[in-house]
């Protein structure tokens, strides 16, 4: 059997899955393609672009799924993405050659808005009656035969979630391919043609764009048209005309804004007159019941503050064996791969300090997104998230945001990581960006080892573990105080973000099904993997090689020299015997000498020189060029500051921060040079404006690799200088007020 | 002159007209929620808003002030 007969045999048949959101379409969606799907970027904006194998009578074709949407006025990004898809505006991606829409079976005739404006495309069509069983729940009989019919397309019944109807589906889809049949089309009254011809005219006459029928109609009915600013900076002649065009609309009676859905939803209540049959009365329904609790205005709260406690605590706390597993994982290749190149120093290092060091850290995200992305996936399948963002949208809205950003913010203070990509729930673009924005400021997990460390070392000796404690507590608030305003200003100077409606639908509340859930949570962690992986790699590998060269043997040989005279002089041996000892590499001393050694080339490096060479920068906040280094060298990864110090105080690289060696060491640590040769490097103030510091510095790469992905590079960048020039600003201040004070 | 922002919760309502000046409104309309359609406000965010409301079984969030654009008259 051929499939149609008029395309070349090279070309690929494209299937299109539209519908609006909450009818069970990614369901449906995975239960035709199964695992063979791909996700990826629409190019240039950030909605996610999934497509799969569909498996039919001649052969695989594709199947696109794209965003949920309510109408093609493309007043979201998701929206826009559907009307540019469907007319074959995206790149590298041709119009669809059928189109199937899913339509939540309760909900006929609001959902047939969507399909009949497509069907104006002229694109042949299927029709799904998804979630036909809460239909005949809530005792509603729809004759698809008859509605099949009137419309001139297949129509089928569906229960995705039971994997009923899918072949029906791929049967109906055989059958529009062989036969392309297309929707009935609502017929406009004159005025509308009207003003529609002029419009089209005046296009025609201004750009070089061929527009169909579908998007004239976008530029005359919608009050923002998208399609406008598409067509670029000469449309002041078409907005003109466009005046005229609803002029003709008004002087017939009609109201321009709303002659469209008035006028389709008449055509369509004419379509489907006597195929909807409701039998019975309609009970208080489950949602009901459920939401009088959920989105109480006591309850409701108190519910969902212990829920999203749950979810961070989960994020937390599950997360930290399947990081421990990873990082043993790491430990066994660096233990594996260290004799392997144990005749190449350089190879060793690169593979065990740079490569797995770097990325294993990077690794170990891994178990916390996808922990995190489980409960969204699980939250935004119940339904619960809209009353979430219900919830929350208030504390939100004033400063720009929406209550969408409550839980990506959330989530950001385990890591911003995966808080960055939980902004795909947000559909208004310029809210996302600002929550991605404003997500790195939240105090991370990261960030808790260098609080403990300087806490603990200059705190709690001198105030106690109470003060201690608060002080811990406090810096979790740093950031998001710094946050708000930033969002504030984003939104009102920089992204001037038109107060945005919050207009969401409370879906019915679900039972999820855990296959779904579950393919979110891989998919996540696979697209992190493979996408921000790279990035991170070039990162560690580059800050490893300015920490590692240059390496002349003769620092090594001073060092060790030096080291076994004075070993000889301090235990009343001869060299010899020092030299002996430590040749057990395991012995004390020759661990000594090894920290020694690596401090020396540590200060020699490329990132010792430029530690010391821009110390100035930060000497206004009291930080030496050890510092610094740390400072520098915690820029792909900022607990690495503990281990930088390690190594630079000649502790070794492997402490931690509950190490009391290091707390000891640092505590004492005095200048070597400058005015302030003597003093103790560590004075409240310093520790202070560190503290600072790291809280609101942009030290991750795996956070700019990511922002980079769902944002742009140019975002990255900004957010990295922002956030850097605000951390310096603090820690000066911090120090500045702070000497002045003591 | 009664407005869907300011319906008390509870209470059915029919709507009389729609602005249809903003985006909002539009919206609404594409959703559903037409001339003579009963719409009642179901739940109030505990923050006052946004307001959850009701009609032809759906239920949409949105905020007061986006809400202001729907005219409702009383029904009996």
């Amino acid at each position: 059997m051929a499939l149609l007969p008029s395309l070349a045999p090279e070309k690929t048949i494209r299937i299109a899955l539209i519908g609006n959101p909450n009818t069970g379409k990614t369901t449906l969606f995975n239960n035709l393609t199964g695992l063979r799907q791909r996700v990826g970027n629409y190019p240039g904006v950030t909605v996610a672009r999934k497509s799969g194998l569909l498996k039919l009578r001649g052969g695989n074709v594709e199947l696109i799924d794209l965003p949920g949407a309510y109408s093609l006025s493309a007043a979201s990004l998701d929206e826009r993405i559907v009307v540019d898809a469907l007319c074959g505006q995206v790149s590298g991606m041709e119009a669809p050659d059928v189109v199937a829409c899913v339509i939540d079976a309760s909900n006929l005739l609001r959902n047939l808005f969507l399909a009949s404006q497509v069907a104006e495309l002229g694109i042949p069509m299927v029709l799904i009656l998804n979630q036909y069983d809460v239909a005949r729940r809530k005792n509603i009989h729809i004759d698809h035969k008859l509605l099949s019919k009137r419309l001139g397309v297949p129509v089928v019944k569906t229960v995705a979630t039971r994997q009923k109807g899918t072949e029906e589906i791929v049967e109906a889809i055989n059958s529009v391919l062989d036969n392309p049949s297309r929707m009935e089309v609502i017929n406009w009254p004159e005025p509308v043609k009207e003003a529609t011809k002029m419009l089209r005219e005046a296009v025609g006459a201004n750009t070089k764009n061929n527009l169909s029928e579908t998007e004239i109609h976008r530029i005359l009915f919608d009050a923002d048209s998208a399609i406008l600013d598409r067509l670029g900076n000469d449309t002041g002649e078409i907005r003109l005309h466009l005046g005229q065009a609803r002029g003709i609309l008004f002087k017939a009676g009609f109201n321009p804004m709303a002659a469209e859905a008035l006028l389709q939803y008449e055509h369509l209540g004419g379509l489907i007159e006597g195929i909807v049959k409701h039998s019975g009365l309609a009970k208080t329904s489950r949602t009901e019941s459920i939401d009088h609790l959920m989105v109480h205005r006591g309850w409701g709260l108190a519910i969902f503050v212990g829920m999203m406690y749950l979810v961070f605590l989960s994020v937390y706390t599950w997360a930290s064996p399947f990081m421990d597993f990873i990082q043993s994982g790491i430990d066994w290749f660096q233990g594996m791969a260290g004799p392997w190149f144990a005749a190449t120093p350089m190879l060793q290092s690169l593979m065990v300090d740079g490569v797995l060091e770097g990325v294993g850290a990077f690794l170990g995200f891994l178990p916390q997104i996808m922990i995190l992305f489980f409960f969204i996936a699980l939250l935004e399948d119940t339904g619960y998230m809209a009353r979430a963002a219900f919830l929350m949208d208030k504390m939100f809205s004033w400063c720009g945001l929406n209550g969408k950003s409550f839980v990506p913010l959330l989530s950001s203070y385990a890591c911003a990581v995966p808080g960055i990509m939980a902004t795909r729930t947000i559909e208004d673009p310029k809210a996302r960006l600002a929550t991605i924005l404003i997500a790195p400021f939240m105090s991370c997990s990261a960030r808790l080892p260098v609080y403990v460390l300087l806490i603990g070392a200059f705190i709690e000796p001198v105030y106690g573990s109470f003060y201690a404690g608060l002080a811990l507590f406090l810096m979790h608030f740093v950031g998001l105080a710094v946050a708000i305003p930033t969002a504030f200003v984003l939104n009102k100077f920089i992204l001037k973000t038109r107060p945005q409606p919050f207009l969401l639908e409370l879906p019915a509340y679900r039972v999820p099904r855990l296959r779904d859930v579950a393919w979110r949570m891989f998919q996540s962690g696979e697209e992190f993997v493979r996408r921000a992986g790279t990035i991170i790699f070039a990162i560690t590998i580059i800050v490893w090689a300015l920490l590692y060269f240059p390496r002349p043997a003769t620092v090594g040989e001073e060092i060790r020299q030096n080291f076994i005279e004075s070993q000889a002089q301090f235990q009343n041996t001869n060299p010899e015997a020092v030299q002996t000892s430590l040749a057990e590499t395991d012995s004390d001393l020759a661990k000594r000498l090894e920290y020694l050694t690596d401090s020396a080339y540590l200060e020699q490096s490329f990132m010792g020189r430029i530690g010391k060479t821009i110390q100035p920068v930060f000497d206004p906040a009291g930080f030496d060029w050890k510092i610094t280094v740390g400072v520098l060298a915690s820029f792909p990864a900022r607990e690495v500051i503990i281990s930088t110090l390690g190594v630079i105080y000649s502790l070794g690289g492997d402490v931690d921060e509950g190490t009391g060696d290091l707390r000891e060491v640092v505590a004492n640590a005095k200048w070597q040079e400058g005015a302030r040769v003597g003093t103790p490097v560590y004075t409240m103030p310093v520790v202070v404006g560190i503290l600072v510091f790291f809280a609101l510095c942009s030290q991750c790469g795996a956070t700019l690799a990511v922002i980079t992905k769902e944002a742009g590079f140019r975002w990255a960048v900004l957010s990295f200088t922002f956030m850097t020039t605000l951390a310096w600003l603090g820690a000066v201040l911090c120090y500045q007020i702070g000497i002045r004070l003591i | 002159m009664l407005k869907l922002s300011n319906l008390s919760i509870g209470i059915k309502a029919r709507v009389k007209a729609i602005d249809a000046k903003k985006s909002v409104d539009q919206r609404l309309m594409v959703m559903g929620l037409l001339p003579g359609m009963d719409v009642k406000v179901v739940q109030v965010a505990p923050l006052g808003d946004p307001i959850a409301i009701e009609f032809q079984g759906r239920r949409v969030s949105l905020r007061r002030a986006e809400a202001s654009g729907v005219l409702l008259e009383s029904v009996a």
